[in-house]
């Protein structure tokens, strides 16, 4: 039988080693893993941030949208309130993409001034409304479903 | 003094077959309850009816995680190992869940997000906190003496803990895809009492099944022990 004083010894060790463990995943993961950059963010690193692999987020400017279906060219602006960054993305937006929508792309800033996105996400907010009358949400749904089905 | 055996405790108290009718029939209660009640949500249509299990996973992921920590730390303190063996239950059942909130997630991303995986925060956290459970559970059949496996696996459940609160901030602590908590203000009230009610019946259900698996494992354990005792002559035993 181990003794009282052991096992506080053993346990003071599992609390230093929790400590360490958080610490170290905690303050690698902050310096390092930052998801998206902000348009501001991307441009602040002037020539530094050209024709590199990032990930952009903010909000599709609203009215920037131009939607080229013989071409499936996708063009919009994300803009974070102070900067703001044109994107062109090849392919259909999922359903949910619109003006004033939170997105993430990936893709590279080209020199010519224009993110060239492979991947196009769409942020959902945390909020849930029911939609308000007016609004056919079943018919919402079956498009939905229909534009997933692929 | 060796630690306790099964035979000083006697046979595990069973789990009641009452709570575990009460859990499932509350459960297709609470599910049919959310999704014939609640409206089509006015951005993302039907596909908000998720919410009523993919959030209820992820909670009793995060409470059987709970039960492994607090489990651990009672086996370590007083080296009963009954709280090792409700230890290993919980992260079997958690596991589950953990599992099911991940897929689950990703089946409303994929029209959600336009995505079925990303590796933000949250969801690599996720994906960890699984592998976590995953390890657990294999840590578990690898180490032959059950004292030893009852420390070791103690251990890992005690540091694998600290990756539930990680989980549960990362939204907070770094930019993610996924969307922070919702609250109930942004809530509308007929998506709060489904997502409420099916929170209560994940619970139930959860503690059913914890309880289960933890009456089968003393029965386990009990034939581990008499099995021992047989090899090594019953003079020892």
């Amino acid at each position: 039988m181990t003794s009282k004083r052991t096992k506080w010894g053993a346990l003071a060790a599992v609390g230093v080693l929790a400590v360490a463990f958080a610490w170290l995943i905690y303050g690698g993961l902050d310096s390092n893993v930052v998801y998206f950059l902000t348009p501001k963010e991307l441009l602040a690193k002037g020539t530094e941030g050209y024709d590199k692999p990032v990930r952009l987020g903010g909000q599709v400017k609203p009215g920037s949208v131009v939607w080229d279906e013989q071409k499936l060219d996708l063009r919009f602006a994300v803009t974070d309130g102070t900067g703001e960054i044109a994107v062109q993305s090849k392919g259909a937006p999922p359903q949910m993409f619109k003006d004033g929508q939170g997105v993430v792309v990936e893709g590279r800033y080209g020199r010519d001034g224009v993110f060239k996105s492979t991947s196009l996400m769409v942020k959902h907010s945390n909020e849930y409304k029911a939609p308000t009358k007016g609004e056919r949400p079943s018919e919402m749904y079956k498009s939905l479903m229909k534009s997933t089905g692929t | 003094m060796s630690p306790a055996t099964p035979s000083q405790f006697g046979p595990p108290k069973p789990a009641p077959v009452w709570l575990g009718w009460g859990a499932f029939l509350f459960f297709l209660f609470t599910q049919v309850y959310a999704v014939a009640t609640s409206p089509a949500d006015a951005m993302m249509g039907h596909l908000q009816k998720m919410m009523y299990v993919h959030v209820p996973a992820a909670w009793v992921t995060f409470a059987a995680f709970g039960v492994v920590l607090v489990a651990s730390l009672h086996f370590l303190w007083k080296e009963d190992e009954r709280a090792d063996l409700l230890a290993a239950s919980a992260a079997e059942v958690g596991s589950l869940f953990c599992g099911l909130t991940l897929v689950l997630g990703m089946l409303w991303g994929r029209p959600t997000w336009g995505v079925w995986w990303s590796w933000d925060a949250r969801l690599t956290s996720t994906l960890v906190l699984f592998l976590i459970f995953v390890g657990y559970l294999s840590l578990r059949s690898f180490v032959e003496d059950p004292h030893r496996r009852g420390q070791w696996s103690a251990a890992v459940g005690i540091l694998g803990a600290i990756n539930v609160p990680i989980v549960w901030m990362s939204v907070r602590w770094w930019r993610t895809l996924h969307q922070i908590q919702s609250n109930p203000r942004g809530l509308s009230p007929e998506y709060l009492r489904g997502l409420l009610l099916n929170l209560a019946a994940f619970t139930l259900l959860t503690i059913w099944f914890i309880w289960r698996r933890y009456e089968a494992a003393r029965y386990e354990r009990a034939a581990e022990h008499a099995a021992q005792a047989a090899a090594l002559g019953d003079n020892n035993g």
